[in-house]
């Protein structure tokens, strides 16, 4: 439906011939691409409201009591899996499906295969936090989905891999930084996936297995939406910024310390376990490293802004993109310190880490797939511009603001947890310290998921074609240019 | 070669990865290899039952038959497995670790500092670690409560620890308010967890059965 509209397929340069349509296929189908960032945004919902449902339990005032299948422990499950399977996978396919064909001038191997993918993702989704909320769990962060879906989920990453790598391997010569994430990224999830559901539940156990989990949870982030969330920057930056990344040699280094570093960092989620010394030492230092490495992908970015600078104001997206970069420098810094010994004495186990992760899944890839919808919705659902550009500035302050009194309420709520249990107060004492802050940081989801609810209803209003008043003057052309240039 | 797509496979794809999965994922399963798995089994005939099991078969004669049999190894072990299996799909893990740290004085909290070989085994598959603690660990719990405390306290928490924000467990429970087979199970599985160590810190006068005599040490003293 969306492809008979006047919305634009061409992009200047990076993008590449003119929509590449090609025989009786089209290059990219936007339809699917539309309907995997619809479920991305239901599913974004369903899981804010999950995480938010599950923290009025640490207010002592959970409102669903005594229900076996509204048990909180089971909501937190459905809180992870839902942001990492349900929100960001979604939409993470939905940009591949639109930027793969754009870079490579070749549609997927078979767009049936691609409405399979999605319609099996679904089904997996919905059977994942149903089997969850009966208490089916494994005992692995991330990896919490019950045993029968893990081979299905395994088959379903592969076909993803085949259905773009066919036309990425088509392509000649060198290829662009964004492929280079992508291509690996493939690899990786499937790699990562294939060894945390199965090696820690039926070949290892005890310690070596605890090392394997590490490395779980701490890939799925590292392998699989980092690099696809970089490789999606790399692609739309130059692209709205209309001018090529600062470095490409900054972009060499970025990558390959990435690839190189990251892998090894798993284990400083167990730092003082029985694991051995030597190799907690080793995750440690190369933890540091990625810190460095990020550096000089940030700068790279932040150089290519430069001169672009009036961007972060009149464009939606590119604002959302750089903020959720300088939270990223935020989250790396923040990594290289925590994950020191000396750090880890007071910060280990508390609210600490749980604001590190938030600002990290969503301060960073949640902002980054925000800016990305904003960009690319309006485009796929075949309109030249969007409902309300004000909707869209108070989704974007609401969300920034409430994710960083979220962030800074858990930093300091994990500090002073840090601090009285290593000075032995009581454990109840401890309780009643952290109430405050708990309470804040539901106020703070509270609001966070009112801004999505906001975009929610900006991007039905948008999809059903209606269009609010513009006072005169309000919506610069620069503005517009950021969504729907002719 | 660094922007080629053989590369980019290999090289960063497979190689890097696999690097890193021998260093960190594969040397330790061969440093530990020497540690044979336990089973429950295996768990049982080296350590008992724990008296908390005997316990509550005395204490609920017709419903521990009903749900359990007679009170012997074999259900014990079955009794040990449902706990593990309802801890892990009630999320317990998620606020409770099961490791004593070296440092921070945790082992005047908790009791004695981890080792890896109570980890290898069957009910440490995957691993319970844990990341956060909203509740205390629960590694060194074994015997530090009485069932009677479990039993109000997966009931209502907060009726035992009025700061407590654990959720009430009301499906551990049949309709007369004593635990059912998931409630005696849980119970059982928290009252097994450490019950393989010998000391404990008596940490605010919290020990095993029996402790109850024994002075709480001195805080300013530790460390």
């Amino acid at each position: 439906m969306a492809d008979t509209t006047a919305t634009p397929t061409t992009m200047p340069a990076v993008g590449g011939g003119s929509g590449g349509q090609g025989g009786d296929g089209k290059l990219v189908e936007t339809t699917l691409v539309k309907w995997h960032f619809l479920m991305g945004i239901a599913f974004l919902l369903v899981s804010m409201l999950a995480g938010l449902l599950y923290s009025m339990q640490f207010l002592q005032h959970y409102p669903l009591k005594g229900i076996a299948i509204f048990s909180p422990g089971r909501w937190r499950f459905v809180h992870t899996n839902g942001v990492a399977y349900g929100f960001i996978a979604n939409v993470f396919l939905g940009m591949l499906h639109w930027v793969v064909p754009r870079l490579t001038l070749r549609p997927v191997a078979s767009r049936a295969l691609s409405y399979f993918i999605f319609f099996t993702w679904q089904g997996v989704l919905v059977a994942t936090v149903v089997g969850l909320l009966l208490g089916e769990a494994q005992a692995l962060e991330w990896g919490e989905t019950p045993v029968w879906i893990d081979p299905v989920a395994l088959l379903g990453l592969i076909l993803v891999a085949i259905n773009f790598f066919v036309p990425m391997m088509k392509t000649t010569g060198p290829m662009y930084v964004t492929m280079w994430y992508f291509m690996a990224a493939f690899v990786w999830t499937v790699l990562v996936y294939a060894m945390g559901n199965f090696l820690p539940e039926y070949h290892m156990n005890g310690v070596a297995a605890g090392a394997i989990g590490g490395l779980f949870i701490h890939d799925l982030v590292g392998l699989f939406v980092t690099p696809l969330g970089w490789g999606m920057m790399y692609y739309f930056v130059p692209i709205i910024l209309r001018k090529p990344i600062w470095s490409h040699g900054l972009s060499l280094v970025g990558f390959w310390g990435l690839a190189f570093f990251y892998p090894l960092n798993g284990i400083h989620h167990f730092l003082y376990t029985p694991i051995p010394m030597f190799l907690q030492y080793g995750a440690v230092i190369s933890t540091i490293a990625v810190e460095l490495v990020v550096t000089t992908v940030i700068v790279n970015f932040f150089m290519t802004l430069r001169g672009s600078g009036d961007q972060l104001r009149t464009s939606i997206p590119i604002r959302w993109f750089y903020t959720g970069m300088v939270f990223y420098f935020t989250t790396c810094l923040q990594c290289a310190f925590q994950t020191t010994l000396t750090f880890q004495k007071i910060i280990h186990f508390t609210d600490w880490v749980v604001g590190h992760a938030h600002l990290v899944m969503f301060g960073v890839f949640g902002f980054w797939l925000l800016g990305l919808m904003v960009y690319l919705l309006p485009r796929v659902m075949g309109r030249d511009r969007w409902y309300s550009e004000s909707l869209h500035e108070w989704h974007y302050w609401i969300t920034a603001i409430s994710m960083l009194i979220m962030f800074f309420d858990l930093t300091i709520a994990g500090l002073i947890q840090g601090y009285m249990w290593r000075d032995l107060a009581p454990w109840e004492e401890t309780l009643r310290a952290s109430a405050p802050f708990w309470l804040v940081r539901s106020i703070s989801g509270t609001a966070m998921i009112f801004a999505q609810f906001i975009f929610a209803y900006n991007v039905l209003m948008t999809l059903i074609g209606k269009r609010a008043k513009q006072p005169a003057g309000e919506v610069s052309p620069a503005s517009q240019e950021g969504y729907a240039t002719a | 070669m660094l922007e080629s797509k053989s590369g980019v496979f290999f090289i960063a794809g497979l190689l890097f990865f696999g690097i890193a999965f021998i260093v960190m994922g594969a040397l330790p399963y061969t440093i530990y290899r020497g540690i044979p798995e336990e089973s429950v089994s295996d768990l049982i005939t080296k350590h008992g039952i724990v008296p908390e099991f005997v316990e509550l078969a005395e204490k609920f004669p017709d419903r521990f038959q009903e749900y359990f049999g007679e009170c012997d190894a074999k259900s014990f072990e079955a009794a040990l497995r449902r706990g593990h299996r309802v801890y892990i799909g009630e999320g317990c893990w998620h606020c409770h670790s099961q490791f004593v740290r070296p440092i921070s004085k945790e082992s005047s909290r908790w009791g004695p500092v981890a080792h890896a070989r109570e980890y290898n085994n069957e009910l440490q598959r995957p691993v319970l670690f844990g990341t956060r603690r909203v509740g205390p660990d629960l590694s060194r719990e074994a015997g530090r409560r009485s069932n009677d405390w479990h039993i109000a306290h997966f009931f209502k928490p907060t009726a035992v620890v009025p700061t407590s924000v654990m959720p009430e467990y009301a499906w551990f429970y049949d309709d007369d308010g004593l635990p059912n087979r998931d409630g005696m199970a849980i119970i059982t599985y928290v009252q097994w967890l450490g019950s393989w160590i010998d000391e404990y810190p008596y940490y605010l006068g919290e020990g095993p059965k029996g402790a109850g005599d024994v002075e709480p040490v001195d805080l300013d003293a530790v460390e």
